[in-house]
C-alpha cells in the first residue's frame, strides 16, 4: 500500500515542491545528543498504523503476511494514542489509519482524536463495506482529514468474488457518496490485477462520478497473501502498457478534476521503483500488535527482528532499531547498486522483493534490468499471466491454516550468468 | 458543502477569488521551521512567496486583489506579479487544492 505514496506527484512548480521523503533535519530528532549523521536526523513523514488485521473481505491479493496478528495481541487504546503523540511529537505530518480493517477497532474514534491533537494528518484507509454514517460524521468532527476507500471492481459482480463480500458495492458507493456529502475529500482505491485490469478505463470514469478528488490504480504488488496467489493476479505486459495508455490520457484531460496516482507492477518494469522512498528514510509502519517496521512487507525478511512500540520510543526505534537501519542509506549494497549511478535515486529498489525472488535482501531488486535476475523474473511473470485463470486462494482463516503448514519449498530462480 | 464535486477544471484569472478547501491544510513544520501545505497523500512546501500567496486566498479577493497587495508590499510590477500568482494558482487548481467563487 504504502508504496503507492511516492508516484507520480506530478510537475513541479517553482514556489511550490512536493516532499515525499523527508530532506530536513527536526528538532523533534536533533533535540538528543546523540552524533547524528545526516540520514538520522531526518525524522519520517509518514506512518502507516495498521490497526487491526481483521478485515470483513477476503481478498486473493491481500499484501498482509499470511500469519496475520491476533485480536488479543493487538495494541491497547492508550498505547496506539500514545504513538500518535510520539509521531507528532517527532516530525511526522501524515498518519495513514489501515489494516485490516481499521473501523473494526471500536477505539477508532479516539485514535483520530489523538493523531488530530498531535497535528497529523489522518487518512482513514477502509473497504468501508461496514461503516456507518453516524461514525463517520463522529470521526470527521474528531479531525479526520480523508478517506479512501478501496473497490475491488467496477462490476458488482465481479468485485465481490474477487473479495468474497456478497453486497459489497452498494455499501461502498453509498459510503463514498457520505464523504462527499460531508465535504472530506475522497480517494478511490483500484487494485489492479489480471481479473479487473480490462476496466481501469471505467474506474476513471466512476471516480469522477463520485466526486473523488484522487484516483489509486494500484497494480496488485506481490507481498505476503498476494505472492501466493500470483499466477491468478498478474496481467499480461500487453494489459500492462495499455493501462498506462488509458491512465496517462486521463490524467491530461482530467487536469484539476481528477488526480491519478498508479503504481505499476514492476515485475514488467526496466528500473525498480524507489520503493518506500529508500528502506528508513521517510516512512514508519506500526503492525496491529505494535511492531515497528521500516516497510508494510519488512517481516517477510527473515533475518530482521523488530521492535516493538510497547518497549521502546517511536524515535528512538526510528533512529537506532536494528531493522531501520539495516538497509538504510547505501552502505549495504553489493553490486551492481554499489557502483550505481542511480543508487540514491532508487536506493536498490525493494528489499521483500529482493528477499523473495532471490532469496537475499541485500541482492538488487530483480525488476532492476542490471539484476542477474530479472530476465528470469520478466519471464516468470509473462509465463504465469497467460495461464488459464483458476480460482484464487481466498484470505480467510481457514486457507491461512492451510498455507501456514510446512511444505515443499518452491525452487528458487538461478542467475543468469 | 459540495466543494468536493467539481464540474470542471477551474481556470484562474484575474477575477477568481480563490480559497483553499478545508482539508488542505497550511501550517508551519514547527520541527522542520518551514511552511507545509498537507493534502490527500501529498504533502507540498511552498515557499516564502507561495505562503504569502496562499495566505490572502481567502475566497473574498481576487487574484487582482492579491496580486496588488503583493505588488504593493514589495514594490514591484502589478502585471509581473500577477502572471507569477495566476501560474501558481493554476499550478494549485491542476493538482485539485484550489477552490473558487
Amino acid at each position: 500500500m504504502t508504496t503507492e505514496l511516492k508516484d507520480h506527484v506530478g510537475e513541479e512548480n517553482a514556489h511550490l515542491e512536493s516532499v515525499t521523503v523527508d530532506d530536513e533535519p527536526t528538532s523533534g530528532v536533533t533535540g538528543g545528543n546523540d552524533p547524528l549523521d545526516g540520514l538520522c536526523a531526518r525524522a519520517p513523514i509518514g506512518l502507516l498504523a495498521e490497526l487491526t488485521h481483521r478485515c470483513p473481505l477476503q481478498c486473493g491479493y491481500c499484501s498482509n503476511p499470511i500469519e496475520l496478528e491476533r485480536v488479543n495481541k493487538e495494541l491497547t487504546t492508550e498505547q496506539w494514542v500514545s504513538v500518535m503523540e510520539q509521531a507528532g511529537e517527532m516530525g511526522i505530518l501524515q498518519v495513514h489509519l489501515s489494516g485490516g480493517e481499521p473501523t473494526a477497532r471500536k477505539d477508532l474514534e479516539e485514535i483520530v482524536a489523538a493523531a488530530s491533537r498531535s497535528g497529523l494528518y489522518s487518512n482513514l484507509i477502509t473497504a468501508a463495506v461496514t461503516l456507518k454514517r453516524e461514525r463517520l460524521e463522529k470521526l470527521k468532527e474528531l479531525g479526520l482529514d480523508h478517506v479512501q476507500i478501496s473497490f475491488q471492481d467496477v462490476d458488482a459482480e465481479n468485485a465481490e468474488r474477487i473479495g468474497g463480500y456478497p453486497g459489497a458495492t452498494a455499501k461502498k458507493l453509498e459510503a463514498a457518496n457520505w464523504v462527499t456529502d460531508m465535504g472530506l475529500p475522497l480517494t478511490i482505491n483500484a487494485p489492479i490485477h489480471r481479473q479487473n485490469i480490462h476496466n481501469v478505463g471505467r474506474y476513471i470514469d466512476m471516480a469522477v462520478e463520485l466526486g473523488a478528488q484522487r484516483l489509486e490504480i494500484a497494480h496488485v504488488q506481490y507481498y505476503g497473501w498476494a505472492y501466493l496467489n500470483r499466477a491468478m493476479l498478474m496481467p499480461t505486459y500487453e494489459q500492462t502498457m495499455q493501462t498506462v495508455d488509458v491512465v496517462e490520457a486521463a490524467r491530461e484531460r482530467l487536469k484539476g478534476i481528477l488526480t491519478i496516482d498508479m503504481v505499476v507492477p514492476d515485475y514488467y518494469a526496466k528500473r525498480p521503483k524507489p520503493c518506500m522512498g529508500g528502506w528508513a528514510k521517510g516512512f514508519m509502519n506500526v503492525t496491529p500488535a505494535g511492531k515497528a517496521l521500516p516497510c508494510h512487507a519488512a517481516e517477510s525478511i527473515p533475518q530482521l527482528t523488530f521492535d516493538n512500540v510497547a518497549d521502546r520510543p517511536l524515535l528512538d526505534i526510528w533512529l537506532h532499531g536494528e531493522a531501520f537501519n539495516a538497509f538504510r542509506g547505501t552502505d549495504w549494497m553489493k553490486e551492481p547498486c554499489r557502483s550505481c549511478a542511480f543508487k540514491e535515486i532508487d536506493w536498490g529498489g525493494c528489499r521483500c522483493q529482493a528477499m523473495a525472488i532471490t532469496g537475499d535482501p541485500t541482492n538488487t531488486d530483480p525488476a532492476c534490468a542490471l539484476s542477474p535476475y530479472h530476465g528470469e523474473m520478466a519471464a516468470m511473470a509473462r509465463e504465469e499471466s497467460r495461464r488459464p485463470l483458476k480460482p484464487y486462494v481466498y484470505r480467510n482463516p481457514k486457507n491461512a491454516a492451510e498455507a501456514l503448514k510446512p511444505k515443499q519449498e518452491e525452487p528458487e530462480l538461478t542467475p543468469a550468468e | 458543502m459540495a466543494e468536493t464535486n467539481r464540474p470542471g477544471r477551474l481556470i484562474v484569472e484575474s477575477g477568481t477569488k480563490p480559497y483553499l478547501p478545508p482539508y488542505l491544510k497550511l501550517r508551519h513544520d514547527k520541527g522542520r521551521d518551514r511552511w507545509i501545505l498537507l493534502a490527500p497523500e501529498r504533502i507540498l512546501t511552498p515557499d516564502k512567496i507561495a505562503v504569502e500567496v496562499l495566505q490572502l486566498c481567502d475566497g473574498a479577493s481576487s487574484v487582482e486583489d492579491i496580486s496588488k497587495t503583493l505588488a504593493d508590499q514589495y514594490s514591484a510590477p502589478v502585471e509581473v506579479i500577477r502572471k507569477d500568482v495566476i501560474e501558481l494558482l493554476q499550478d494549485l487548481a491542476d493538482k485539485g487544492f484550489l477552490k473558487s467563487f
